[in-house]
């Protein structure tokens, strides 16, 4: 499937708005306006953009900790999920989930997750109704480098391989699991080598090139529509603020950092657009503005609805 | 009503096969279900019946069982899985207690989890430590999960029912030792609702409310006891969460002492919440001595024959402290 001049553009502004809903998450964080964490995903906005893009509104996502941006591309809509942020009512969770744990099971997103690996052996359940109801759906299961550790990854993989299970396991390596480098944790230099044990392929692509994402994941999806099973994808990037909230970050030095920011993953596909003349300098900042719109709209709109009253606060232990 | 002779096993197998013809998403997996029928034989004969689509043997991986049960539940499956030995829901205690559990609660009441854990707990086969656990207490402390523990074919058979139907993470907790006790039940389909106890033997004299194997074991002593003329009500909660308390409540309000008796360690198990809870209760002024709890030792299951026995209340332990309360 190739994208057209639309489909371009409208990446770039799903990618921008990630961007400017996280600097806002930022602000509200530092302002302590938002009570709980965060973790931000300002710099790898490419992968879940181009991975999301390469998928149907019917097909299903798990995400993590870090998951603002999969929600976003997933086509979440902003004021619910600054909503929730801010703990409000009217949240995707209405407010009892916060930001890790926003899902909208309804619209495919199977849930943010605050256990490091949660969402991996959940995406394999996804995909084993995907293939018991035969709905021809793609699970796109994201998770960090940290998680590639977790003993989870390795049963859930392995099932995935051996019932040749739907789902694309997306790993998100932005080469530290908070403080902890990969090269400390892994002997492997290539995660992606992984996924030879398991009898799947492994790939590894650019993490910070949204249309090399999008062009594995549409073959790593049709691969598994196709009923040939799970595929295992390694994007490099790396996130350009601290872990969460608080993070002093002495495990890495401010050159590494802006090395990073050098290669912004918008940056790139915006000079890649406008050499393309896809895009115009007009467009460019037609399209900032209709963002940061957007974004403020998210925010009064939270702002403005009501925290949930203690009469919930029992409610919905168990399902009728 | 025509009826027929099941054991518990067969039981929960009927149970199994009912519900997975009524409901195509009703499907099984967990290790050696299929073709070996499962570590106690639940499952025998349902791949040739099902087919292994929805008789899923599954690598040796609890996590996965459990999370991928959750994930297949949120999609619109409903699982049973079965976790080989109750000792080993530890490995997918993650996926059960931060995930399974609190999805309802935590994405705000908008999605929910319809999915049954089998296990068998308990000890008295011999297996020791790592084999013979009542992990129940555990599972009771976590908001949303449902705890079900059936002493009989018949609570078997309809308890899976409705746990199957139900639209939460359900763990079922089977016995090792109750999978070949046999009981007639009714031929015609029947449930037995989950949070409902039953009064397995009615008295006057003391209430012993019994969990899972203690349930035929007070059976046994209390026949004793009536021909020393203690006439003992018998109350088997049959699901710990939800707890039907109302009836423990007003069978103490008639007999006045309460005698609670289970397997698992008396540190920290479910025997305190029912004792506390009845405490907390108008039933408090109706009691003539204090409430006693009868339960495992704070131990790891020992392996030589007498030390297991010894771990656990037995038939004469049963007398004993039944004895003491009502003399
Ligand atoms: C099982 C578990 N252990 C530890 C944590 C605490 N924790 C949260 S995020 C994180 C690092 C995760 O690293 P990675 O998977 O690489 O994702 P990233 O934050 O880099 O996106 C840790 C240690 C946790 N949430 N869950
Ligand atoms: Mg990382």
């Amino acid at each position: 499937m190739t994208l057209n001049k639309n489909d371009l553009i409208r990446m770039y502004k799903q990618m921008l708005t990630i961007r400017r809903f996280e600097e806002k998450v930022a602000e509200f964080l530092s302002q302590g306006t938002i009570h709980g964490t965060g973790h931000l995903y300002i710099g790898e906005e490419a992968i879940a953009v181009g991975a999301c893009r390469a998928i149907e509104n019917e097909d299903y996502i798990t995400s993590t900790h870090r998951g603002h941006g999969h929600c976003i591309a997933k086509g979440a809509d902003l004021n619910k999920m600054m909503s929730e942020l801010l703990g409000k009512e009217t949240g995707y969770c209405r407010g009892k989930g916060g930001s890790m744990h926003i899902a909208d099971v309804e619209t495919g997103n199977l849930g943010a997750n605050g256990v490091v690996g949660g969402g991996i052996p959940i995406a394999c359940g996804a995909g084993i109704t995907i293939k018991m109801k035969k709905l021809k759906r793609v699970v796109l299961c994201f998770f960090g480098d940290g998680a590639v550790n977790q003993g989870v990854f390795h049963e859930s993989l392995n099932l995935a391989s051996v019932w040749d299970l739907p789902v694309v396991f997306i790993c998100e390596n932005n080469f530290y699991a908070m403080s902890t480098a990969t090269k400390i944790a892994f002997k492997i230099k290539d995660l992606s080598l992984r996924a030879a044990s398991y009898g799947m392929p492994g790939v590894k692509v650019d993490g910070n090139d949204v249309l090399k994402i999008y062009e594995e994941v549409i073959e790593a999806a049709s691969r598994a529509r196709e009923d040939k099973g799970p595929t295992f994808i390694v994007c490099d990037s790396y996130r350009w603020k601290g872990h969460s909230r608080s993070d002093a970050e002495r495990y890495r030095t401010k050159k590494e950092v802006m090395e990073w920011k050098k290669r912004c993953p918008i940056e790139r596909f915006k000079k890649y657009l406008l050499d393309k003349r896809y895009l115009t300098r007009e467009m460019t900042e037609q399209i900032e503005w209709e963002v940061n719109l957007s974004i403020q709209e998210a925010v009064d709109f939270a702002q403005k609805s009501p925290f949930p009253s203690l009469k919930t606060l029992e409610q919905d232990v168990y399902a009728n | 009503m025509p009826t027929v002779e099941l054991t518990y096993r067969e039981a929960l197998r009927r149970a199994l096969r009912e519900e997975m013809a009524r409901d195509e998403n009703v499907y099984m997996m967990g290790e050696d279900i299929a073709i070996y029928g499962g570590a106690f034989g639940v499952s025998l004969g349902l791949l040739e019946e099902f087919g292994p689509e929805r008789i899923k043997d599954t690598p040796l991986s609890e996590s996965v069982i459990v999370g991928a049960a959750l994930g297949s539940a949120l999609t619109g499956m409903r699982p049973v899985a079965e976790i080989m030995f109750m000792d080993f829901i530890t490995i997918g205690m993650d996926q059960l207690i931060n995930q399974a559990a609190k999805i309802h609660y935590m994405y705000g009441g908008k999605a929910c989890v319809p999915m049954v854990l089998r296990t068998p707990g308990g000890s008295g086969t011999g297996a020791a430590a790592q084999h013979s656990q009542s992990l129940e207490g555990l599972l009771c402390h976590i908001p949303g999960l449902k705890v079900v523990m059936p002493s009989c074919p018949y609570d078997a058979l309809g308890l899976l029912k409705s746990s199957i139907r139900d639209n939460n993470p359900v763990v079922f907790v089977e016995h090792k030792l109750l999978y070949s006790g046999r009981e007639l039940v009714p031929e015609k389909e029947y449930l037995v609702p989950l949070g409902k106890s039953e009064v397995k033997r009615e008295g006057t004299d003391l209430t012993l409310v019994a969990l899972s194997v203690m349930v035929v074991r007070a059976l046994k002593a209390a026949d004793k006891l009536a021909q020393e003329g203690i006439s003992v009500e018998i109350i088997d909660p049959r699901t710990l969460v939800p707890l039907d308390l109302e009836a423990i409540i007003n069978s103490v309000k008639k007999t006045h002492r309460l005698l609670i008796v289970h397997e698992a360690c008396k540190r920290g198990g479910f025997g305190a919440e029912i004792l506390s809870q009845v405490e907390e209760s108008d039933a408090f002024d109706y009691l003539d001595v204090p409430i006693r709890r009868l339960a495992g030792s704070n131990i790891p299951i020992p392996y030589s024959p007498g030390l297991e026995k010894g771990a656990v209340p037995q038939e004469d332990d049963i007398l004993g402290a039944a004895r003491k309360l009502v003399g």
